[in-house]
């Protein structure tokens, strides 16, 4: 099997990293959707003079940076059993990076709201618009626009991210090529190979982030 | 004239003959240390004792093959499913590691002569009657450590759910005993040291395989792997590896 030239065992052991690929873009969609449905809540919480909300947020998104994605992940996994909270690998992975994730975007969004002019706010509360009101229609359209080419960057992070959910035997990208490595002991064509498929989302997806970029700085 | 023509030459070829004739275990000499690598997650075979030494049966054999050579032994603890990538690309001397003698290593590596007689167990929660055997795993998730025969013998048993691999066999048994998977498929001794360690798991007294370990050489480095089998050729005369096991799986 490891005498095979190249191009024939690049195309047997392409179905399955195709699959792996398959298993990344789908934990990394689903945990980035769920960090943006945090970031959205977590900054305007980090942006409030209420401590009720600015303490709590704070905390979450300090926490979160301050501690490994690999420890949350076990935590999630191999931890929350000891508790009685038992759930299979996808699920956990997708929690443990959505709620990372969401510390990331918490911040994207604050910043994204404090880049617009006060006087935007002070504008809208004239005009008889409740907090929440002009926050809703004045400040996070704008704030969003901005925070797009920041949130695609969290994208790709995430992406590269996800390959430590290979260590609760998901069977993503990177799992894939060390299974096909420990059967092959082709290390250095196989993970060069995942590391080429990783590049193939990734580069586009940089691109796009940068071409929008350019987009936005044309319309302000 | 002549005569001094001839003891240069002599001089030379001895010289060049000797570089060119060194050996790893010339290296391993010169050096003083014996570099070995081994995945310390697999008790008894290799593990991490309470004060952070790796430790075990392999490590003590390691040891033996050193104090052979009469050099020190550092151990380089290597994930399993990449050891033998590791081997090829020179991070250590030979491999020690529970590894099973199969045709597809082989191919890569040098193997010695086989030291340990081993072979698969299945290992289910105490209170789970459904399990009996290999047939009875249809339907169910089995856990186990990723690049390892009991890897490779549950992917070959027709009708199971899922094998789900983890890097180390701890993160298997973990995984049986939170209920997240049915059954973890893995070495003999291996197995009956978690089960020993671990509350509500019980194995399978039936061996699915019949598999032999063995220390990996590099297919360049003959000299190394004749030490090697002297070492392993004497303690096994003497009785040392059924000590070992004694000393290490005593239970």
């Amino acid at each position: 099997m490891s005498d095979e030239p190249f191009f024939p065992f690049l195309m047997s052991i392409m179905p399955h990293l195709g699959k792996g690929t398959l298993m990344t873009v789908e934990l990394t969609i689903i945990s980035v959707g769920i960090g943006v449905l945090i970031g959205i809540f977590g900054g305007i919480a980090r942006v409030s003079k209420r401590p009720l909300l600015f303490i709590p947020s704070t905390v979450y998104v300090e926490i979160i940076r301050g501690t490994p994605l690999l420890a949350q992940l076990f935590i999630v996994y191999f931890g929350l059993p000891s508790l009685g909270i038992n759930l299979p690998p996808f699920t956990s992975a997708v929690i443990a990076m959505g709620i990372n994730s969401g510390a990331y975007v918490t911040e994207i969004f604050r910043g994204g709201i404090q880049s617009i002019e006060r006087g935007q706010m002070e504008a809208a509360r004239s005009l008889g618009l409740s907090y929440l009101q002009a926050m809703r229609y004045i400040i996070l359209p704008q704030a969003f626009k901005r925070i797009l080419p920041p949130l695609g960057n969290e994208f790709i992070a995430m992406l590269k991210d996800s390959s430590l959910a290979s260590t609760i035997a998901i069977a993503e990208l990177m799992r894939v090529g060390r299974e096909i490595t420990s059967r092959t002991f082709r290390s250095f064509e196989v993970l060069a190979v995942v590391a080429l498929m990783y590049l193939a989302i990734t580069l586009p997806l940089s691109l796009i982030v940068r071409y929008t970029e350019r987009r936005m700085s044309v319309s302000d | 004239m002549s005569k001094y023509v001839v003891v240069f030459l002599l001089i030379f070829m001895v010289l060049s003959s000797s570089a060119w004739a060194k050996t790893v275990v010339d290296e391993i000499k010169a050096r003083g240390e014996l570099v070995v690598g081994s995945d310390a997650a697999y008790p008894p075979f290799e593990f991490v004792d309470k004060d952070g030494n790796i430790v075990g049966i392999d490590i003590d054999i390691a040891k033996a093959v050193a104090d052979y050579l009469g050099v020190r032994l550092r151990v380089v603890n290597t994930s399993f499913d990449g050891i033998i990538p590791a081997l090829l690309a020179k991070k250590f001397d030979f491999l020690i590691s529970a590894m099973t003698i199969t045709p597809e290593r082989a191919k890569q590596v040098d193997f010695s002569i086989p030291y340990y007689n081993a072979g698969q167990l299945i290992t289910v929660r105490a209170d789970d009657n459904r399990i009996k055997g290999e047939k009875d795993l249809q339907g169910k998730i089995v856990a186990v450590q990723l690049g390892t025969t009991g890897h490779f013998y549950a992917e070959s048993i027709p009708g199971v759910k899922e094998v789900r691999k983890f890097e180390t066999v701890d993160g298997a048994f973990l995984e049986l005993k939170s209920g997240r998977a049915d059954a973890v498929i893995a070495d003999d001794l291996t197995s009956l040291a978690f089960v020993r360690s671990t509350d509500g798991l019980k194995v399978i007294n039936k061996l699915l395989t019949k598999e032999q370990y063995g220390i990996a050489v590099r297919k360049e480095d003959k000299a190394l792997l004749r030490a090697v089998n002297t070492v392993i050729a004497r303690l096994k005369k003497e009785g040392v590896i059924e000590e070992l096991r004694k000393k290490w799986a005593s239970w």
